[in-house]
C-alpha cells in the first residue's frame, strides 16, 4: 500500500454497502493507491456527518492571470486534521457539446489532474462544465497551461460571467431535435468568450439549447436565455405506423412502461383525450390533426415514435428569464420570440442578445438575474428594449387589473391641459 | 444541414481556432513537466493561450453518429437502460446507460474509458443528469458491454456502472456538492443521494412507474441544480438566522453589500463597541429572516450553518418539459426533515412514500405535479400521509395566485372533523 493516512470513517463507510454506486468506495481505492487528497477529503466529510455541518471555510478569491471565473477558491476550516485538502480549488473546464468525448481526450485529462489536483471530479458540474475538484493556488497556472497547451480546451464560466452554454444530444442522436444544438452552442461559446472569461455583467447569465420542446436540458427552467426547437409546419404521419400502434405491434412510448400491465394500447384515452389543445381526431382508422391548432406539446410525438414526427420548417422558440428562487423567487422563462431561424453565423438571434445585454448591463442592478430585471422593470419594458412586437403568445392570459401606464404620446392630446378650461366646463 | 456544411459554416468563423482537430495534441502523452517551462510568473503573458473555448463537438461523435447527424428516424427502449436508435440510412445504434454519482475520481473515468476502447471504438458520452452512455452497434456487442458493465463492482458490493435510467423510471439523481465541497450547504448532497438511490434502485433499472420521475438535490436555497421544477425536489434549508462577527465583520465584508444582499430587508447597518472601540457591523431583524443565506453569500462573517438548524424540505410536483401540460414549479410539502447522516432515513422514507403512492394512483403518462393537481393538493397530503402545515402556505412574493379562491374543494382528513 502506498505511504498515505486513512482516516477512521464509520459514517462515510456504511455508505458502501448497496446497490447505487459508492462515492466513497472510490474515492477510498483511489485515496489508497496513493492520493491522501482523497482520504482527507473522506475524513473532513466524516467530521461533518458528525458535526451536520460544512467544513469549508467562505470562498478565497483565486483564479488564473487576465480571467475573471473558472475557477473557485476553496479552503478546509480543519486544515491541521486534514492537510492534503487545506487549499482544494475547483476548476471549471468547458466541456465539449452535449458531452461526448474520446478516451484519448479524457485519459490525458486524468493523468493532468493526477500530476496537478486531487484526482477528484464531478462529471459533470450543473451547468454543463467539467469540474476538477481540489488543487493548490500555485498550480492554478500550471493547470490552465496544461489545458490549453496539451488539451486545447479552455476554462468555463464563474461569477458575474456569461456560464458555459450546455445543450442537449440534438440531431447527433435524437429523431425530434429541431435544431442543430451543438452547432449553436459551439458558435455562442466562441461568440461570446470574453464574457465568458471576464466578468461584466450584474450577475451570471446562462444560454441552454434544448432541440425539441421535450426540453432535456432543462432551459427553460434554469437559462437566461432558453433557445428551444420547435417546428411551423405539420406533424408528419406515417399512417401505416399508427394503425401498427393500435394493432398492438409498435410498443406505445418506445417501450417506457414495459414492466407494468397498462391493458392494450387505447389511441383515444392514451393520444387523442391527453392533447392538450384536443387537436387530434380519428377518421376511420386515419389519425387526423388540425396542426394549425397544436402547440407542439410533443405528447402524441412521444407515444408513437415511429408514427409521428415533428415537421421539417424548423427553428427555436427563444424565452428568457429563468433562474432558481434566490432572491425574487424561482421563474420559468417567458416567450420572447416564438420563431427563429437557426443556422450560422446566428446573426439575427446575436443582434437579439446584443439588446438584451444593453438593457441589463445599463439597468441591471448588482447580483439581479436578468429574469429579475423583467420583473422588476416589466416585460413591457423587455420588450420595448429588445425591439419585439407584443404578441397574445408572450402572456397566459390578459392582465385583469386596469393600472395601464400609458405613456404621453399614446393619449391624444397629451398630457399638458388647462385647469382654467377643465373647470369652465366644471364648476368646481 | 449535414455535419459537412456546419463545420464548414463554422469554420469560416472559428477556424483559427485549435478546437476543430485536437488529435496531433490529445495523441501526445501527457508532458508534467511542459507548464513550468511555459509559465514564467515574472512574465505573466508568455506563452499564454487564452479565449479558445471548448473542442469542436464533431472529433468526439462515434462514426456511427457523424455519419447519421440529422438522419435519426425513431427510438425503441428495448429494455431499461438500453435505447436502440434507426436512421433513414438503416444503420442503428444501441446507448447503453448507467447511473453515475457524478463525484467521480480519474481512476474511474480510466475504467469507463477502458470500456469504450474495448466495445465503443473509444468513444463515451454523459447526459444532463450524469448517466454515462455507451454507444454500439450490434446485438452481439451490446450483450457483451452489458454483461461486462453488470461485472463491475466496488469492493463494497455496489454497481459501478448500474444500467437503466430510460423510459418510466426514477433516473439519476442531479445534485449538488453538499458537505463534500461547498461552504454554503445545509445538507449533504453525495451521501443523501446514495442513500435514496439505494432504496428507490429497484425504480431505476425498471419501468414501472406511470411517467418519469425526476428527483433533484440542492444542499441550499442558492438550488446549483434546478430542483425547482423537479417531480421530488430535496432541498437543504437552514433555520436559523445568521451570527454576525462583529470582530471580523469589517475585515471581511463590505457592509453595504450585506444590507443590500437581504431580499427582505432584515439587515441595518449598526455601530457597536467592541474592546473600547467603537465599530460598524449590521444587526439582524431575526422575526424577518427567512432563512435564504444570501447574506452569507456575500459576507463570510454572517455564517447560519447548525446542527439543530439545517435540515431538509421536500418540493414535489414540478416538471420541465413541455409534454400535455406546461413545465411547473415543485411545490414545497414537507417543510424540515433533521438531517440524519449517514443514510437520512426519515428523508428516504417520505420519498419512497410519495414514490409508491403517485405509482399506485396516478394514470399512465401523468406526472407527479400533474397527478396531484387532477386529485387536488388535500388528497395529495392525505394520501402521502403528509401533514399539512402553514409552512407550505405561500407568504413570499406573488403569494396570492396560490391561495383557493373558489367554493370547489374536496372533502378530505383536513375537513373530516367539521
Amino acid at each position: 500500500m502506498a505511504d498515505v493516512k486513512k482516516h477512521d470513517t464509520p459514517q462515510c463507510d456504511e455508505l458502501k454497502n448497496g446497490p447505487w454506486p459508492s462515492f466513497v468506495d472510490d474515492i477510498e481505492q483511489k485515496g489508497l493507491s496513493g492520493q491522501q487528497a482523497c482520504l482527507d477529503l473522506l475524513g473532513q466529510l466524516e467530521l461533518s456527518y458528525t458535526h451536520k455541518e460544512t467544513h469549508w471555510k467562505h470562498g478565497g478569491i483565486v483564479g488564473v492571470f487576465g480571467y475573471g471565473g473558472g475557477v473557485i477558491g476553496r479552503y478546509s476550516d480543519a486544515p491541521e486534521k486534514f492537510p492534503a485538502v487545506a487549499h482544494f480549488h475547483t476548476i471549471r473546464v468547458n466541456q465539449p457539446a452535449s458531452k461526448f468525448y474520446s478516451s484519448a481526450f479524457l485519459r490525458k485529462l486524468c493523468d493532468m489532474w493526477d500530476h496537478r489536483g486531487s484526482g477528484m471530479t464531478n462529471f459533470h458540474g450543473s451547468t454543463g462544465d467539467m469540474v476538477l475538484l481540489g488543487t493548490t493556488t500555485d498550480q492554478l497556472e500550471p493547470v490552465f497551461y496544461d489545458l490549453t497547451h496539451q488539451m486545447e480546451v479552455d476554462l468555463g464560466g464563474s461569477g458575474s460571467n456569461l456560464r458555459t452554454p450546455s445543450c442537449c444530444v440534438g440531431k447527433a442522436r435524437c429523431e425530434w431535435s429541431c435544431l442543430d444544438t451543438q452547432a449553436i452552442c459551439y458558435d455562442l461559446t466562441q461568440t461570446y468568450q470574453d464574457e465568458l472569461h471576464r466578468p461584466a455583467f450584474p450577475y451570471k447569465f446562462k444560454f441552454k439549447v434544448s432541440g425539441c420542446p421535450n426540453d432535456c436540458v432543462a432551459a427553460i427552467a434554469r437559462s437566461c436565455c432558453s433557445i428551444i426547437g420547435t417546428w411551423k409546419d405539420d406533424i408528419r404521419i406515417d399512417q401505416a405506423a399508427v394503425k401498427a400502434y393500435i394493432g398492438g405491434e409498435l410498443k406505445p412510448n418506445a417501450g417506457a412502461h414495459s414492466d407494468r400491465d397498462w391493458g392494450a394500447f387505447d389511441i383515444q384515452k392514451e393520444v387523442i383525450d391527453l392533447c392538450p389543445t384536443q387537436c387530434m381526431w380519428m377518421e376511420g382508422d386515419e389519425l387526423k390533426i388540425d396542426n394549425r391548432e397544436c402547440t407542439r406539446c410533443m405528447h402524441c410525438i412521444n407515444v408513437m415514435p415511429e408514427a409521428l414526427r415533428p415537421g421539417t420548417d424548423t427553428g427555436a422558440t427563444i424565452l428568457v428569464g429563468a433562474k432558481a428562487p434566490i432572491l425574487e423567487g424561482a421563474q420559468m422563462s417567458t416567450l420572447a420570440i416564438p420563431f427563429i431561424r437557426m443556422e450560422p453565423p446566428f446573426d439575427e438571434f446575436k443582434e437579439f442578445v446584443d439588446k438584451i445585454w444593453d438593457w441589463w448591463m445599463e439597468e441591471g442592478k448588482n447580483r439581479e438575474r436578468f429574469g429579475e430585471l423583467i420583473q422588476r422593470q416589466s416585460l413591457q419594458e423587455f420588450i420595448r428594449r429588445a425591439e419585439l412586437k407584443p404578441i397574445p403568445q408572450m402572456v397566459k392570459e390578459p392582465r385583469s387589473n386596469p393600472y395601464v401606464f400609458w405613456s404621453e404620446d399614446e393619449v391624444e392630446g397629451g398630457w399638458k391641459r388647462d385647469i382654467k378650461e377643465f373647470r369652465a366646463r366644471h364648476a368646481a | 444541414m449535414d455535419l459537412k456544411e456546419i463545420r464548414e459554416k463554422l469554420q469560416e468563423d472559428w477556424g483559427d481556432l485549435p478546437s476543430f482537430d485536437i488529435t496531433e495534441v490529445i495523441n501526445k502523452p501527457y508532458d508534467p513537466n511542459l507548464a513550468e517551462q511555459l509559465y514564467d510568473p515574472k512574465k505573466p503573458m508568455a506563452n499564454r493561450v487564452t479565449d479558445i473555448g471548448p473542442p469542436y463537438f464533431e472529433q468526439f461523435f462515434p462514426e456511427v453518429i457523424k455519419k447519421n447527424y440529422g438522419k435519426w428516424k425513431s427510438h425503441e427502449i428495448v429494455e431499461p437502460g438500453v435505447i436502440k436508435y434507426t436512421s433513414e440510412t438503416g444503420d442503428v445504434v444501441y446507448a447503453v446507460r448507467c447511473g453515475s454519482p457524478r463525484l467521480i475520481t480519474t481512476d474511474t473515468i480510466r475504467e469507463i474509458c477502458d470500456i469504450a476502447d474495448k466495445y465503443c471504438d473509444g468513444y463515451v458520452r454523459w447526459t444532463t443528469r450524469n448517466n454515462i452512455e455507451f454507444h454500439v452497434e450490434t446485438e452481439d456487442q451490446l450483450r457483451a458491454l452489458m454483461d461486462d458493465l453488470k461485472g463491475r463492482k466496488f469492493p463494497g458490493g455496489s454497481y459501478k456502472f448500474p444500467i437503466g435510467g430510460t423510459g418510466a423510471c426514477v433516473t439519476n439523481i442531479v445534485h449538488t456538492q453538499g458537505w463534500v465541497h461547498c461552504h454554503t450547504p445545509a445538507t449533504d448532497a453525495s451521501g443523501v443521494v446514495k442513500a435514496v438511490m439505494d432504496d428507490l434502485f429497484e425504480y431505476f433499472g425498471s419501468h414501472k412507474l406511470p411517467a418519469q420521475v425526476r428527483i433533484a438535490l440542492a444542499c441550499c436555497l442558492n438550488m446549483c441544480g434546478a430542483v425547482h421544477c423537479s417531480d421530488i425536489a430535496i432541498l437543504g434549508v437552514h433555520r436559523k438566522p445568521p451570527f454576525v462577527e462583529d470582530d471580523r465583520i469589517t475585515g471581511v465584508c463590505e457592509i453595504p453589500l450585506a444590507v443590500a444582499a437581504c431580499p427582505l430587508g432584515a439587515i441595518k447597518p449598526a455601530t457597536v463597541e467592541l474592546d473600547g472601540k467603537k465599530i460598524k457591523t449590521v444587526r439582524v431583524n431575526e422575526k424577518r429572516c427567512m432563512f435564504c443565506g444570501n447574506c452569507y453569500t456575500m459576507c463570510p462573517a454572517m455564517p447560519l450553518a447548525d446542527m439543530e438548524g439545517d435540515g431538509i424540505a421536500i418540493l414535489v410536483g414540478g416538471k420541465i418539459s413541455n409534454r400535455v401540460s406546461a413545465p411547473k414549479f415543485s411545490k414545497l410539502v414537507i417543510p424540515y426533515i433533521p438531517n440524519e447522516p449517514p443514510r437520512w432515513p426519515s428523508t428516504v422514507k417520505v420519498i419512497r412514500k410519495i414514490l409508491e403512492t403517485y405509482a399506485s394512483d396516478a394514470r399512465k403518462y401523468e406526472r407527479v405535479g400533474e397527478w396531484a393537481e387532477r386529485i387536488g393538493w388535500e388528497r395529495f397530503f392525505e394520501k402521502c400521509d403528509i401533514p399539512f402545515t402553514d409552512k407550505s402556505i405561500d407568504d413570499y412574493r406573488l403569494a396570492y395566485d396560490t391561495y383557493h379562491t373558489t367554493t370547489q374543494f374536496k372533502w378530505s382528513v383536513h375537513t373530516d372533523n367539521l
